[in-house]
């Protein structure tokens, strides 16, 4: 039966055949993140995938990966598209360095998963959290619960890390 | 095989050999809309360029399109038309499209399936199928993959380039008023456009003031989102001597070229880094020239930092220093190398690359139509005073760059000169 969720007033869908991405959300509905690691050459990948993307491999395994990263890039959207998304703006959308894999296989690759910044409840954040994040930002991982069977991994700020000044837009 | 067939940075032997000899286009609207189906707005943007080139229905005998969902078919304009197809083929896609498409028809007339090639694209881009997923696509069920993106409020074109525009701000020191002048340039050369949509002059501050879509992209580094139709004919050197305007030749061609990860190119750094570090090495080696030698480009502005990065990455300047070269008059009309002289999609209208690709032949003829005199001889008399209203024809223009843009994950390319 495929995975089925409302998140934002939007119809989320992950069909049986989609076999990667059922794995990947079912895992995350268990609030435990995953990626693949190929059998071949070791390396993990993000996006899921049904190759490896470095060696080509079809054989992969599912292996815990620590939902910890630094905010590589991001953006502050005040016009929204989604209905939902337009209720809520400024919103940020943030591009993740994994700390996990990071500058590997080469100094130009990381594992970069994106997300909106959520609070740790995992409400999307209002404008007081928005002003505080940029590029170094440290998050850490939590998840939207959609139904019982899918989940979405958000953004939230490691509130137990330190904390560099982030690069913010110029205002 | 030699090394020559292998290596798709090796010098071709097709430079030359083809041109593009019609081109036309509908005018750009907003506000009520075209009023008409896309398979009306592509008939006249096809016929517009037939005439344009002096060609009857029977002188074409292949046509080439590309469209997102959104637009009509090939075999409905050679219908309408009366046009017999001996090759055609509809392509998804949209901004990288108009360059790569041109290689392709190379291709295909080389192969001898064909001899003369139609490229179109046709939009209701304003009033039917927004772009920037407006509308009847922000309610659009999300399934699999789009669930990595979409269902993070990160779907329109703006949103998901954001992140490389941001990077490269934060690697370069690059400021948002530099930018901008992206924009303003682009303005300055609508006002000498009588077709473009706006042709309003606009200064950094409006650019700046306009409301924030997403950081760092305010209202005025968007391009605007109009119906329309272009159309580009391409046949041999041969037969173009034939046609009616002064051919323009195609040196070289870069389609869809990619970088690494186009699964979701952000896992593959630098971000700051678009398509063009690749494509470059294809372009300038086949044209058989360098970026020096360019006198007109056309980088694709969907977003004034599309522009930018483009013609960094290409090597027009060093790399982190097109914020500098956007802003210090070097691509504005009576600088050194004018970039999108009608405006393009953020002034002029959007038709995903191909209006900039019309523009180039038109300098490259020496015949912009600008709102110069006409002489007895039938052509603009051109002025090069490029003051508000005036001329936008770049003086003794013999190479041209188009830069095209799908994603910074992608892009295609052209190098054209005047025959």
């Amino acid at each position: 039966m495929a995975l089925q969720g409302t998140h934002l007033g939007m119809n989320l869908t992950v069909d049986d055949l989609d076999i990667e991405n059922t794995a990947y959300f079912g895992h995350c509905a268990r609030h435990d993140f995953r990626l693949q690691r190929c059998d071949e050459c070791s390396l993990l990948r993000y996006p899921p995938t049904t190759a490896c993307p470095f060696c080509t491999c079809l054989q992969s395994t599912w292996v815990p990966v620590e939902g910890k990263g630094t905010v590589h890039s991001y953006t502050e959207v005040h016009h929204g598209i989604q209905p939902q998304f337009q209720k809520q703006t400024p919103y940020l959308i943030l591009l993740v360095d994994l700390d996990t894999q990071k500058g590997a296989p080469t100094e130009h690759e990381a594992l970069r998963v994106v997300a909106n910044l959520v609070t740790p409840e995992g409400a999307l954040a209002g404008p007081d959290q928005v002003r505080r994040v940029g590029i170094g930002t440290r998050v850490r991982m939590v998840f939207n619960d959609l139904s019982p069977g899918l989940s979405l991994p958000q953004w939230t700020i490691d509130e137990s890390a330190p904390q560099p000044a982030p690069w913010r837009y110029p205002e | 095989m030699t090394a020559i067939d292998l290596d798709a940075t090796s010098p071709k032997h097709l430079a030359d050999k083809y041109a593009i000899v019609g081109v036309g286009e509908t005018e750009y609207m907003r506000g009520a809309g075209s009023g008409r189906t896309t398979r009306a707005l592509g008939v006249q943007a096809i016929r517009a360029a037939m005439n344009d080139a002096g060609m009857k229905p029977g002188d074409i005998d292949g046509m080439l399109s590309y469209s997102s969902n959104d637009s009509t078919f090939s075999t409905f304009m050679a219908g309408d038309l009366g046009i017999r197809l001996n090759f055609y083929m509809d392509v998804f896609g949209g901004g990288s499209s108009t360059e790569a498409l041109v290689g392709i028809a190379i291709g295909v007339i080389e192969a001898g399936l064909c001899k003369t090639v139609a490229i179109f694209r046709s939009m209701n881009g304003f009033s039917q199928v927004r772009i920037g997923g407006t509308g009847a696509r922000a309610a659009a069920p999300l399934n699999g993959d789009q669930l990595h993106a979409r269902a993070y409020g990160w779907q329109s074109a703006g949103q998901m380039f954001a992140p490389s525009f941001m990077r490269h701000m934060h690697d370069y020191g690059t400021r948002p008023e530099q930018v901008a002048m992206g924009k303003v340039i682009h303005s300055e050369h609508a006002s000498n456009n009588p077709k473009a949509f706006y042709k309003k002059r606009v200064s950094v501050d409006e650019v700046l003031s306009s409301r924030m879509i997403c950081k760092p992209l305010h209202l005025l580094d968007c391009c605007v989102e109009t119906d329309n139709a272009n159309c580009i004919i391409v046949t041999s050197a041969d037969r173009a001597r034939d046609c009616r305007h002064h051919p323009v030749l195609i040196r070289s061609v870069v389609g869809r070229c990619s970088k690494p990860r186009s699964d979701m190119h952000y896992q593959h750094g630098p971000i700051s880094t678009v398509a063009g570090y690749y494509g470059r090495d294809i372009l300038f080696p086949n044209a058989g020239v360098s970026a020096e030698d360019i006198d007109v480009t056309g980088s694709y502005d969907a977003f004034t930092f599309t522009t930018m990065l483009q013609l960094e990455d290409y090597g027009f300047c060093k790399k982190g220093e097109g914020g500098q070269y956007v802003s210090d008059g070097t691509m504005r009309l009576g600088g050194r190398r004018p970039n999108n002289t009608s405006g393009g999609h953020l002034c002029e209208g959007y038709t995903h690359g191909i209006a900039m690709v019309i523009e180039n032949v038109r300098q490259l003829r020496h015949d912009v139509d600008d709102s110069c005199p006409i002489g007895p001889d039938g052509r603009r008399q051109h002025t090069y005073d490029y003051r508000e209203g005036g001329c936008r024809q770049v003086k003794d223009a013999e190479l041209s760059a188009n830069l095209g843009w799908a994603s910074p994950g992608t892009g295609s390319a052209m190098i054209m000169r005047r025959g």
